[in-house]
């Protein structure tokens, strides 16, 4: 009876949640992919990407999260996005430039800046989102 | 008297940087002390973007727009351009290194979380009396 | 692509990359692997670096290919050249000791944890070295010092944690000072660039913003550096760390911060500043003379090996800071030798504490009876880097300290030379103390003996190509003499560059326009 209380208690919320995920989603990945031509960037991506998870935690119970998305999973993405980043740092030097010289990613400087930026942000991207959900993952599962 | 008030920007940076050491100093709970290191670092971000401020100047984004290929060929010369040199526009440089700095901030209270979270399993208090008191008592 | 022009950038992208792999390969074995073979790599490449500075060049890199004062760049002259190469020499001997070394005093589970910190702490110490930029410092500074708190946290019990966060707060206040610091002279010079701040910084009428600047500075890097009054986190952090970590950190990163004091001092403010109109010298003078007596003396009087070389640390910086503050050649080579020598020295020191804790679980002094007998070869390696921190003759430690007496007496400094004789002395008697027990005091068991054995080959092999290596810095001492004098040059030289823009070229800064 409590539980079937608690449960519908919670409705309301579960029922918003559900239909504003996407769109968080969806804005994180704009917020991602539009930064650099206008306000936004991975970080900012990265924490609302980050915070959709969160709230999902919130909501339903970190178990529920945690079957979406395995700390494993989260613990790959945290490295890979450091390594997208410096890869590309690398990709720079191999192709005659400095080290994160993206003018020389592109036939062109202007396409160069656009890759380069874009793959970096895109790591940074990665790396945040993996963090603060790996940091609310731990915060969350530690039970005292 | 007036003078005194046109840098209350730096005012409010001396009173948070002050409360913030002295949370840190006075209080005896490890959260509070962090909570002291949160405003201590805040008020060096408010620091460095008043620093950046322009008294008048709006966001540094491009208004107008460059043509690339104006650009490269070297006549840039077009209103778009003059539009553009006489916009007033705040420093942006300490707001982007503010944002690092943030990022470096956020990092520490996580670790610093992390570490008291650990710190509570194993003495079972957060309260650095009792932890120091324990900590004499043990042999080592 | 010319490979040379890109050495800068691989010395830090080396352990950058190896640290998200050793996430990746989840494997501690493995992740070992990984942090030996990037920091062998690290210091080949510094290798290259202080060959190719020695000759008093000064190899700068654009990061990004940005051009200087916009643009981060990495600045490299002997000076830090020699500092990357302690940094990453010392991460290599280290790693070699820790397979075994870390093995008992980490968890299995975290051990590839424990590589990837490494990694990073790595990188952002070789960061601060070799950047040229002065936030850019910060932001490494940050990375190096969130890696060591995690690191710190590791140790086998629960004090490291206390230990750990009491080092998080009082090393954030270090940092953030450093960050305000930074933040005044770019409100003074609007640029960041370390060689552009040094030639546009005004000094003539000294503003407040550049007094600001430096004493925010200079009370930051003294945290960092843990100069005498503000060591208070060193005791407990080396003490409760790995022993592994703190052989580590005893190496590099006290020293890192020492360097990037002397950059700032006598480079980006300016011997004239620094020490003409602000008198730097008569605060951190006294500082570190009273640092060197009073440390030695508490050294004596502690119960645990390890926080004894932890004192005897503050001690030692203690000797480099005043070798730094006589600000003449041949005292500021002394110090940059000691950075050099202390760092093989007491990570020497440290990694004997290690294996006599890898065998007993602890390091209790009065314990170690009958320790000659049982670990011979430790025991004997305890001696040999015992002594080289006294300072005898034929070990690295007589060199920088006879260097620096001789500095301190050229100056006339009669009563900075004895007290330097009477804390050596007082370094005979802490070191002495305990290898007396070592060899002369029976055991305190029940049995009568000491029941363990001579620790593994793999510990034993990296802590005397140490001692090794220390001895021959002693011989041969002219070597190291050499670059620390070229560095010392550098250092007194003054700016780092001139303007590299002219002044209009600069958004105008400063909230009261």
């Amino acid at each position: 009876m409590m539980r079937k209380y608690q449960r519908q208690r919670h409705r309301v919320l579960q029922i918003v949640t559900k239909l504003l995920t996407p769109f968080v989603l969806l804005f994180a990945l704009y917020v991602q992919f539009h930064g650099d031509y206008g306000p936004g960037g991975g970080f900012q991506a990265g924490v609302i990407f980050a915070a959709a998870f969160i709230i999902h935690g919130l909501i339903f119970g970190v178990d529920k999260t945690r079957l979406v998305l395995s700390p494993g999973v989260i613990r790959v993405l945290m490295a890979f996005g450091v390594l997208l980043y410096a890869l590309t740092g690398v990709a720079g030097m191999l192709l005659g430039g400095n080290f994160l010289d993206y003018n020389v990613l592109a036939p062109s400087a202007l396409s160069g800046q656009h890759w380069g930026i874009f793959a970096v942000e895109l790591g940074v991207g990665i790396t945040v989102t993996s963090v603060m959900i790996s940091l609310f993952y731990s915060f969350a599962s530690s039970r005292r | 008297m007036l003078n005194f008030l046109a840098l209350y920007n730096y005012w409010v940076v001396i009173v948070l940087m002050m409360a913030g050491l002295y949370i840190m100093i006075a209080r005896h709970n490890l959260v509070k002390k962090l909570i002291g290191l949160s405003i201590f670092q805040t008020s060096i971000f408010y620091l460095y973007i008043s620093m950046g401020k322009v008294s008048g100047g709006t966001a540094p984004i491009l208004i107008g727009k460059i043509s690339h290929e104006k650009e490269k060929a070297g006549s840039a010369t077009s209103a778009a351009a003059e539009q553009i040199t006489t916009v007033v526009y705040s420093n942006p440089l300490p707001h982007v290194l503010i944002l690092t700095a943030i990022v470096v901030g956020v990092a520490t209270t996580a670790v610093g979380l992390a570490l008291i979270v650990r710190i509570n399993e194993e003495y079972g208090s957060i309260e650095e009396d009792d932890i120091r008191a324990m900590e004499q008592r043990d042999p080592v | 692509m010319n490979f040379f022009d890109q050495v800068p950038a691989l010395q830090i992208a080396v352990p950058l990359i190896g640290a998200p792999v050793c996430v990746l390969l989840r494997n501690g074995r493995a992740a070992w692997a990984v942090t030996q073979f990037c920091s062998v790599i690290c210091t080949l490449l510094s290798c290259m670096l202080v060959a190719a500075t020695r000759d008093g060049t000064v190899i700068r890199y654009e990061l990004g290919s940005w051009s200087a004062p916009s643009g981060i760049e990495y600045y490299v002259d002997i000076v830090n050249a020699s500092v990357l190469l302690v940094v990453s020499f010392i991460s290599a001997i280290v790693c070699l000791y820790a397979y075994r070394g870390a093995e008992k005093e980490i968890q299995q589970d975290k051990h590839y944890l424990f590589y990837t910190g490494w990694l990073l702490c790595i990188t952002g110490l070789l960061g601060i070295v070799i950047t040229g930029d002065a936030f850019n410092a910060f932001v490494f500074l940050e990375i190096s010092s969130l890696a060591t708190y995690l690191l710190i946290s590791l140790g086998p019990d629960r004090n490291s944690l206390t230990a750990a966060f009491r080092y998080l707060i009082m090393g954030s206040i270090g940092a953030s000072f450093i960050l305000i610091g930074v933040g005044f002279l770019f409100a003074a010079t609007g640029s960041l660039n370390m060689a552009d701040i040094s030639a546009r910084i005004p000094i003539a009428d000294s503003p407040r913003t550049v007094l600001v600047a430096f004493s925010f500075l200079t009370v930051g890097l003294m945290i960092k550096a843990a100069i005498f009054p503000l060591h208070a986190w060193l005791a407990n952090a080396y003490h409760y760390a790995p022993v592994t970590v703190t052989a580590l950190l005893s190496g590099t990163a006290t020293k890192v911060s020492l360097y990037l004091l002397l950059r700032f001092f006598f480079n980006v403010f300016g011997i004239q500043f620094s020490f003409g109109q602000m008198l730097l010298n008569y605060v951190l003078l006294p500082a570190a003379i009273a640092g060197f007596v009073l440390m030695s003396v508490v050294a004596l009087y502690q119960s645990d090996l390890r926080r004894m070389l932890a004192y005897s640390s503050v001690a030692q910086i203690g000797y480099i800071v005043a070798g730094i503050c006589l600000v003449s050649p041949l005292g500021i080579s002394a110090g940059i030798v000691h950075i050099i020598n202390h760092a093989l020295i007491k990570s020497a020191l440290f990694m004997a504490t290690g294996c006599i804790v890898y065998r007993l679980g602890h390091a209790h002094i009065q314990s170690l009876g009958g320790m000659a007998k049982q670990m011979p070869i430790t025991t004997a390696a305890f001696i040999a880097s015992g002594l080289s921190l006294i300072g005898v003759p034929l070990t690295a430690g007589f060199i920088s300290k006879f260097n620096l007496i001789a500095a301190m007496l050229e100056q006339g400094w009669w009563i900075g030379a004895a007290l330097i004789l009477a804390s050596s002395l007082m370094a005979t008697l802490y070191i002495g103390r305990v290898v007396e027990i070592m060899i002369f005091r029976k055991p305190r068991t029940s049995t009568g003996t000491l029941e363990v054995n001579e620790a593994p080959m793999q510990m034993l092999i990296p802590l005397w190509l140490l001692i090794a290596l220390s001895i021959v810095f002693g011989i041969f001492g002219n070597e190291t003499l050499s670059i620390a004098s070229a560095g010392a040059e550098r250092l007194l030289t003054g700016p780092l560059a001139p303007a590299l823009v002219p002044e209009s070229a600069y958004l105008s800064t400063g909230a009261g326009q």
